[in-house]
């Protein structure tokens, strides 16, 4: 571990029990769809068989008639004022420009279906068996149309059309020509050509990765409840209550007072439950029945229905001198959005090259529309299929230069003042310590067993900052109720609760965190973005700080002596001049309603000062000759986190980001026919690692303080996904000899790759 | 509406009687009949360990189990592993290590464990990994959750 | 002066310079004085007036959500970038 901050802190780095523990080990806990309410009815949603047609009639008479049926809804529900586009906060902060219209025919199809398992109808009845018997009787005809299928077939020439409407954007012209491709960017830096010319040596290939899912073990689930009185209460699982809201607003345009979202507890998101999908059907139908509606989807909506990540197809040109020194880097990469535009192209052009320092490259970016469901964020999006390309690139280059590729990497490290491919400059960052770490690591400095592969890659993803609110309300016996609104997908309540504890001197066991609902606490963007700890922490260390002032200003009050002669350090008040005036926090508690009432620390805030991390790998694996079958031997992830503050949860992402790519890496795809029904749309059949799968995932945290954070806390959630699936193919190469220039890695396509 | 079952069992020690469709899976009778939301459904046709119950001593997804199979049936569900108000070592053990992060999976991993250290109170990781193998969890890569069960069982040795 | 980097898509509006100093001391007035230059990069990047919402803007490294209000000074750098969806 190495560390370039020797603070002595006395809550942050430790490993307290966390806040919301007893409840998820007892089963307490309530999950989305774990909630109930009197007079609840359930919903269910009846989905496309085809991958694009277009909808020439829906007769839903037969499916109202039947026993139970409470009320059915569709596309021509929606109301119908739309003024076409809207402001939606997306996951890594930005807002994006999402068209509403696109939005809700996602969400209830309008004329026509882009992929099988687009929403048609939604359904209310009783019982979740009702509803599913009268999607049954629902009579949609549709005129089939051909599939467009890959980001190839998308971008030939006389493709179908997904979208008559869609033309090309360049980054802000419309090009006017109508087009699956939805967004072509480009970034430069320096003269490539020359770059090229200059160098001694070139690698150049071509990349293909297929639409994998994010997995999380809970479906989605809402539920609506449109009162009397015109308010519309939503309790769901989701990565951020205020986008819910906001969403809602928009798509049922109803003003955002109007709206109270309660998040649950979460089963997992990583990006996918961003987007909303059911709360607005569930919205619908409530207000047709004036009864709550929960809609639960099944494992096969999941993956059909809501967002997977993006398949690609990326081309890296790479070259160099002799020395190892790169003159000059290319990519080229087109990214399957789904039925409706908005791939992650964009994030994985920003992130290809980001961990070297080159002083010629382009990158040109395509966004391209497919008819497959819309892809949604999932974890450092983009940027494991941009590094699956390059950082095999990389290891090809250091085969040529005979260097060792740690070597090769350190030669070429981004650091401080390195101008990005985009634009940028970065600031402190860690990913030389990252492969300084990896380079003097047991693994590396392990001899390979005989017969085994060892592969390494390195990955970055980006951090933001953006809304997040806190209150702390202190109690009489020292202890203080932190409200937040962020969703706890993995123990963030406890890392945010230990910022307060850390500023005020107390146990961090004396904070109660709880998230509040959108009508009890001010904007918080979404959990995600690596923001949760950054942002929210921040405003729990802000609040505190406020607790903290006027703790100090009621004790110069109570001793009658001006408060810049005081301070607290340690939970203690006490002041620089006289030893003798000293209380603790739990004492000013105790007197606050005394002394002029209750103490109450509050932020809002929206911080700079983001700090981008850096992962890396060390894989070693195994090949049966016969069958092709990978094992994973060895895995080790070194990550810069700037300040690990619970080391458990941080070692937890990491190795659920590794697990997550491994995953992707070896089985995981999206497996359609060549009509576009997805082949495999079960747990059963999209095959993510089990415990039998994998070998304990071996952690190193690095800690290179980020310099615009007071802790010097980085965002930790989604680096580590990025070089897992570079990393085993290289490991696979060094084992087989044979360069894997697509995922995933099934025992069939390594056999296939010595052909 | 259909004719609707009458179905006596015992939950978590205690005699409980429901009314159920036909239809209806042990699963959705737990949850939506009896109201116990502690067991999770993560896909519905076995293959995440989410719905994991101990019935008539043997572990099984709840949710390939007709309500009305449990007629006469012993089931334990994770409302009932802990013993009032003190956790049962496992669940401190997940706690302490960190093995859940959302945590959807672990009362089905909980209840698997259980049952595993019931029977072989020292098994080795390959045995841990191989028992919990119907128990997908996306969050943790099932580090933290092997060493938990590992922390519990030596736990649990030296109290006995 | 902050100084503009030109995206290479928007390069033509401005005979090909890849960077431009331009006088201001807030975002908005860096965009309106650039146009006055080079006229066509208001009508590229806003919108309403605001910053279209598919492109970001990072002043020193850093994506800003303030928009037009974002105050610059004399050397800072100015990027425009397709805005990332994702997270
Ligand atoms: S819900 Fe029963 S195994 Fe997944
Ligand atoms: S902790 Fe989230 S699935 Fe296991």
């Amino acid at each position: 571990m190495t560390s370039s901050d020797s603070t002595d802190y006395k809550v942050l780095g430790t490993r307290p029990i966390r806040h919301d523990g007893a409840d998820k080990v007892t089963g307490r806990a309530i999950y989305g769809p774990d909630f109930d309410t009197a007079g609840l009815l359930h919903g269910k949603i009846l989905r496309s068989p085809h991958a694009h047609a277009r909808i020439i009639s829906i007769d839903t008479s037969e499916a109202e008639a039947l026993d139970g049926v409470m009320a059915v809804v569709t596309g021509a529900d929606w109301p119908n004022n739309s003024n076409g586009t809207s402001m939606v906060e997306d996951g890594t902060g930005t807002e994006i420009e999402s068209n509403s219209n696109w939005l809700r025919e996602n969400l209830l199809a309008g004329d026509k279906v882009l992929y099988a398992g687009h929403a048609i109808a939604g359904v209310a009845a009783a019982s979740p068996h009702v509803a599913e018997e009268a999607l049954a009787l629902i009579e949609v005809k549709y005129e089939v149309l051909e599939p467009v299928l890959t980001i190839q077939e998308a971008m030939a020439k006389n493709a179908p059309i997904l979208h008559e409407g869609l033309t090309t954007q360049e980054l802000g012209e419309d090009s006017g020509v109508v087009s699956n491709t939805a967004d072509h960017f480009q970034h430069t830096k320096g003269n490539i050509e020359k770059g090229f010319e200059a160098a001694d040596v070139v690698v150049e290939r071509e990349y293909n990765t297929v639409m994998v899912h994010q997995g999380y073990i809970e479906p989605h689930n809402g539920t609506a409840l449109w009162n009397t009185d015109g308010r519309l209460h939503v309790w769901c699982s989701t990565q951020g209550s205020f986008v819910v809201r906001d969403s809602l607003s928009d798509l049922l345009d109803i003003p955002v007072s109007q709206i109270r979202v309660t998040p649950t507890e979460i089963g997992g998101g990583f990006g996918g439950k961003i987007p909303i999908y059911v709360e607005p059907v569930a919205a619908l139908l409530s207000k047709k029945t004036g009864s709550p509606v929960k809609i639960v989807m099944s494992r096969k909506e999941v993956f059909e229905g809501s967002g997977p990540t993006a398949g690609s197809n990326i081309k890296i040109k790479l070259g160099a001198k002799s020395d190892g020194t790169i003159t000059a880097a290319h990519a080229w990469m087109a990214m399957e959005a789904g039925g409706y535009p908005g791939s992650p192209v964009g994030a994985a052009a920003q992130c290809v090259f980001a961990a070297y320092d080159i002083e010629n490259a382009l990158v040109d970016g395509y966004d391209v529309v497919v008819n497959k469901p819309k892809t949604a964020p999932y974890r450092a999006p983009g940027a494991p299929n941009a590094a699956f390309g390059m950082e095999q690139a990389m290891n090809e280059l250091a085969e040529m230069l005979q260097m060792d590729p740690i070597d090769l990497r350190l030669k070429n490290v981004a650091t401080e003042g390195t101008r990005r491919v985009d634009g940028p400059t970065f600031r402190r960052i860690g990913a030389k310590e990252v492969l300084e770490t990896m380079r003097d690591h047991p693994h590396y400095q392990a001899a390979k067993t005989e017969g085994h592969g060892r592969g390494i890659a390195i990955g970055f993803w980006f951090n933001i900052g953006f809304d997040s609110a806190c209150n702390i309300a202190v109690n009489s016996d020292g202890s203080i109720n932190l409200t937040e609104g962020s969703t706890d997908i993995g123990g963030s309540r406890t890392s945010i609760a230990m910022h307060a504890a850390e500023v005020l001197g107390i146990p961090v066991e004396d904070v109660r965190p709880s998230v509040v609902d959108t009508d009890t606490i001010g904007f918080t963007a979404v959990t995600g973005g690596s923001r949760t700890t950054f942002a929210t922490g921040w405003a729990a260390y802000e609040a505190a700080q406020d607790v903290k002032k006027q703790s100090i200003e009621r004790a110069a009050s109570i001793w009658d002596v001006d408060s810049d002669t005081l301070n607290m350090e340690d939970g203690v008040i006490k002041s620089k001049t006289d030893s003798e005036l000293k209380m603790t926090f739990k004492e000013l508690a105790s007197q606050m309603s005394d002394t002029g009432g209750g103490i109450t620390g509050r932020a809002s805030v929206n911080p700079k000062g983001v700090g981008g991390s850096f992962a890396g790998n060390m894989v070693d694996v195994s090949v049966d000759d016969e069958t092709g079958k990978v094992t994973i031997e060895r895995f080790t992830c070194v990550q810069d986190v700037g300040k690990a503050i619970h080391p458990s949860y941080v070692e937890g992402q990491m190795q659920g980001g590794s697990a997550q790519g491994i995953g992707w890496a070896l089985n995981e795809e999206y497996f359609m026919n060549d009509q576009g029904n997805m082949a495999n749309s079960s747990l059963l059949d999209y095959r993510m690692p089990t415990s039998l799968d994998l070998p304990m995932i071996d952690t190193a945290i690095v800690e290179v303080a980020n310099p615009g954070h007071p802790f010097g806390v980085r965002g930790v959630g989604e680096a580590n996904i990025v070089p897992p699936t570079p990393a085993i193919a290289n490991a696979v190469s060094d084992a087989t000899g044979n360069i894997m220039t697509q995922l995933p890695l099934t025992p069939g396509a390594v056999l296939d790759s010595g052909k | 509406m259909t004719t609707k079952t009458h179905v006596q069992t015992t939950i978590n020690g205690e005699p409980v009687d429901f009314l159920c469709e036909p239809r209806q899976s042990l699963l959705e009778c737990l949850r939506d009949v009896v109201g116990l939301t502690g067991t999770k459904e993560g896909c519905n046709d076995g293959n995440c360990g989410a719905c994991t119950v101990k019935l008539d001593g043997r572990i099984v997804t709840s949710c390939l189990v007709l309500g009305v199979e449990a007629q006469g049936a012993d089931i334990e569900t994770i409302e009932g592993v802990a013993e009032g108000t003190n956790l049962h070592p496992l669940q401190l053990a997940f706690l302490e290590n960190a093995a859940l992060q959302c945590g959807i999976c672990t009362p089905g991993f909980i209840v698997s464990a259980k049952s595993l250290l019931d029977q072989n109170p020292n098994p080795t990781e390959h045995e841990i990994r191989f028992w919990l193998a119907n128990n997908l969890c996306r969050c943790t890569g099932y580090d933290k959750i092997v060493r938990a069960v590992q922390d519990a069982a030596k736990k649990m040795q030296e109290a006995s | 002066m902050p100084i503009i980097f030109v995206p290479s898509l928007m390069q033509k509006l401005c005979n090909g310079e890849q960077k431009l100093l331009i006088e201001g001391t807030n975002l908005r007035q860096v965009i309106d004085n650039l146009d006055l230059q080079y006229t066509g990069f208001k009508d590229r990047l806003v919108e309403d007036g605001k910053i279209k919402p598919n492109i970001s803007v990072a002043v020193d490294g850093e994506i800003t959500p303030l928009g037009m209000i974002q105050k610059v000074d004399t050397n800072s750098e100015i990027h425009f970038l397709p805005a990332i969806s994702g997270g």
